[in-house]
């Protein structure tokens, strides 16, 4: 369950979960790769200084907006505090205090609150995997009676804005029904509503349609059961979907902060986001080993975001977006 | 005769118990899924209407009090400053969140160089953790000496208050909500121009079309779908703005108190009135599902 930022796929585009990036553009004027502005208008001499104009403009704009704040964030970390209270700022540190990141690591319990997130997110990944691949398989090849309205159900829980359950959600953690147990600062209360993802659910399906039944149906009569065949051909066959599933739920899971805040009270079980932001209210933390605190949560998001840029960009083409 | 009857007969019965076998298969597949979904989306989505209209004490049992909870809503003066600012946060949110990722997505898409650049720059925000970029911008807004008055000052202008006046506190709030999630919206855009048919720019070019006709009478029209869908998005989602106002400005600041942070003040704050706080979930759910209605009846009708 994404509190914050539900995710809300646009549902027509999904056939291909992970189209190409970008489109191989011709060289001449003609065809697909053609833009609102020609190449022809481009080639003259007041096209050229025109388009070299905006593009040093737009390239300096898109640094100082967009990777300056990160830039200012990484430096102000090792900058002695200061050195980060002088008014006005200094943009390239005077002082070089790399071992703010080794006391924010030690001192705010980084380390702790970083292994919680990682644990979440991993187990919730897995979770999510595991669940939603039973039920669009058991959906999508099974084809059981009522499979779809359980279908229908699911989806229709995509129409529901987060802040809607948010209350009885929280009063379902703290008392599940028929099992009587309080998930309560356990890792359940983030995974198992994670679980009921409909959007993986539908990506998945519509992914394991295209499969053609005749394969399943020759490795049955070799003898595979239904696991084997979802096991040994279907997930195999689906690995640039799953990859997309992955990597989104993971985000999903790194980035939430509304949730967990609300499920995880106590402070030795906090994910990263949320013990970031109680030090910051509660806490007379020295603003440098703050900013490497938020530098120290952001690394992984920033890693997976450079390995996997194309299935991101792609899958987010394709569909689905955070808030 | 008989013997191919009974036959029949058999392999029906072999088809119906095959049948029945994958049945049971695909529901004991399905059956954690179902179970998830059952707990935690729809139990409580009953249970949140249920809990609007009762009162929840943790003494007794919640007790039946009817409509007691939103006579209570909208007697609170709180109830509809957080409706005001919703809306003020929403609407300046789509003057800048909805028509800066166009005008980006159009300017890039006819850029020819240092493309792969710019997409990581603009989306590099969106993978960043909220809280990350919302404490970050703590620091920006400070008005002794955040980098944003200092970049004022160094070009002449007064410094501003930020966060802490009332006439820029809201807009501070929009201002890092787009920041921070308009990469989204500009990628969506991009996929969406680079599949308009470029014969069209050539036969308008052909008759004589200038560039801003091209752009007013291709472009924008070949967008429409993809317009509106991210407009209700854009206001399903920022409608439910939290953690903006929730660290920037606390969650007693009436001038910046969201629906979303009175739910969260009503639940669990001082009041601890799950009843109230559900109450207000629901007329939310109501506000946003005739937007959700709208949208799905959109994409249903594109597919």
């Amino acid at each position: 369950m994404t509190i914050t930022a539900p995710s809300r796929p646009p549902l027509p585009k999904l056939a291909d979960p992970a189209p190409a990036r970008r489109r191989p553009r011709p060289a001449g004027d003609h065809g697909a790769g053609r833009t609102l502005i020609s190449d022809t208008e481009l080639r003259r001499t007041r096209g050229k200084v025109v388009y070299f104009s905006v593009l040093t403009v737009v390239t300096i704009l898109f640094s100082l907006v967009f990777l300056f704040p990160l830039y200012w964030m990484v430096t102000g970390a090792v900058k002695e505090p200061a050195e980060f209270a002088l008014t006005p700022p200094t943009f390239i540190p005077e002082t070089f205090e790399p071992q703010n990141y080794a006391l924010a690591w030690d001192r705010m319990n980084i380390a702790r609150y970083f292994g919680n997130t990682v644990f979440y997110a991993v187990g919730g990944w897995l979770i999510q995997l595991v669940v939603d691949v039973g039920v669009a398989y058991a959906l999508s090849k099974l084809r059981p009676i009522f499979g779809k309205l359980v279908l229908g159900l699911m989806l229709a829980s995509l129409m529901l804005p987060a802040a809607a359950l948010l209350i009885p959600a929280y009063l379902t953690v703290a008392d599940v029904p028929i099992f009587g147990v309080n998930l309560l600062n356990t890792p359940w209360a983030l995974w198992l509503p994670a679980a009921a993802n409909a959007f993986n659910i539908y990506v998945l399906k519509r992914f394991f349609d295209q499969i053609p039944n005749d394969l399943l149906d020759s490795a049955s009569l070799d003898g595979a059961g239904r696991l084997r065949v979802l096991w040994h051909i279907v997930l195999p066959l689906s690995r640039p979907v799953l990859g997309v599933v992955s990597i989104f739920a993971v985000i999903g899971i790194w980035k939430d902060f509304l949730w967990p805040l609300l499920v995880l009270q106590d402070t030795e079980v906090q994910t990263i986001s949320v013990a970031l932001s109680r030090l910051s209210n509660t806490s007379q933390v020295p603003p440098t080993e703050m900013m490497a605190g938020l530098v120290i949560a952001s690394i992984p998001m920033i890693i997976i975001f450079l390995i996997f840029q194309r299935s991101i960009i792609g899958g987010l083409s394709a569909g689905s977006m955070k808030g | 005769m008989a013997v191919i009857e009974a036959g029949l007969r058999e392999s029906r019965r072999a088809q119906l118990r095959r049948k029945i076998q994958d049945n049971l298969l695909a529901y004991a597949f399905m059956a954690a899924g179902i179970a998830c979904f059952a707990l935690f989306s729809w139990y409580p989505l009953v249970r949140g209407v249920v809990l609007s209209f009762q009162q929840v004490n943790f003494v007794t049992d919640p007790y039946w009090v009817g409509l007691d909870n939103f006579r209570a809503l909208f007697a609170d003066p709180l109830f509809w400053t957080a409706w005001k600012n919703t809306i003020v946060f929403t609407g300046l949110a789509l003057v800048f969140g909805y028509l800066v990722p166009l005008a980006i997505a159009v300017l890039l898409n006819e850029l020819r160089h240092f493309k792969g650049f710019f997409r990581v720059a603009v989306y590099l925000p969106v993978m960043l953790p909220p809280i990350v970029v919302v404490l970050l911008f703590k620091y920006f807004y400070d008005p002794g000496n955040g980098l944003f008055n200092t970049i004022l000052n160094g070009v002449g202008l007064p410094g501003s208050q930020w966060t802490q006046s009332s006439s820029t506190a809201m807009i501070s709030l929009v201002l890092v909500s787009t920041w921070a999630n308009l990469g989204g919206a500009t990628l969506m855009y991009l996929a969406a121009l680079q599949s308009i048919p470029g014969e069209l720019y050539e036969a308008a070019e052909l008759d004589g079309a200038t560039i801003w006709q091209r752009l007013r009478h291709v472009t924008i029209p070949q967008l429409r779908f993809i317009m509106l869908v991210l407009l209700l998005m854009q206001i399903i989602a920022t409608m439910q703005v939290f953690i903006e106002p929730f660290q920037l400005t606390g969650t007693t600041n009436p001038d910046t108190v969201t629906v979303m942070v009175l739910i969260y003040r009503y639940a669990f704050t001082v009041n601890n009135d799950f009843g109230l706080a559900a109450a207000m979930s629901v007329l939310l759910f109501v506000v946003l599902g005739a937007f959700s209605a709208l949208y799905l009846r959109l994409t249903r009708t594109a597919e």
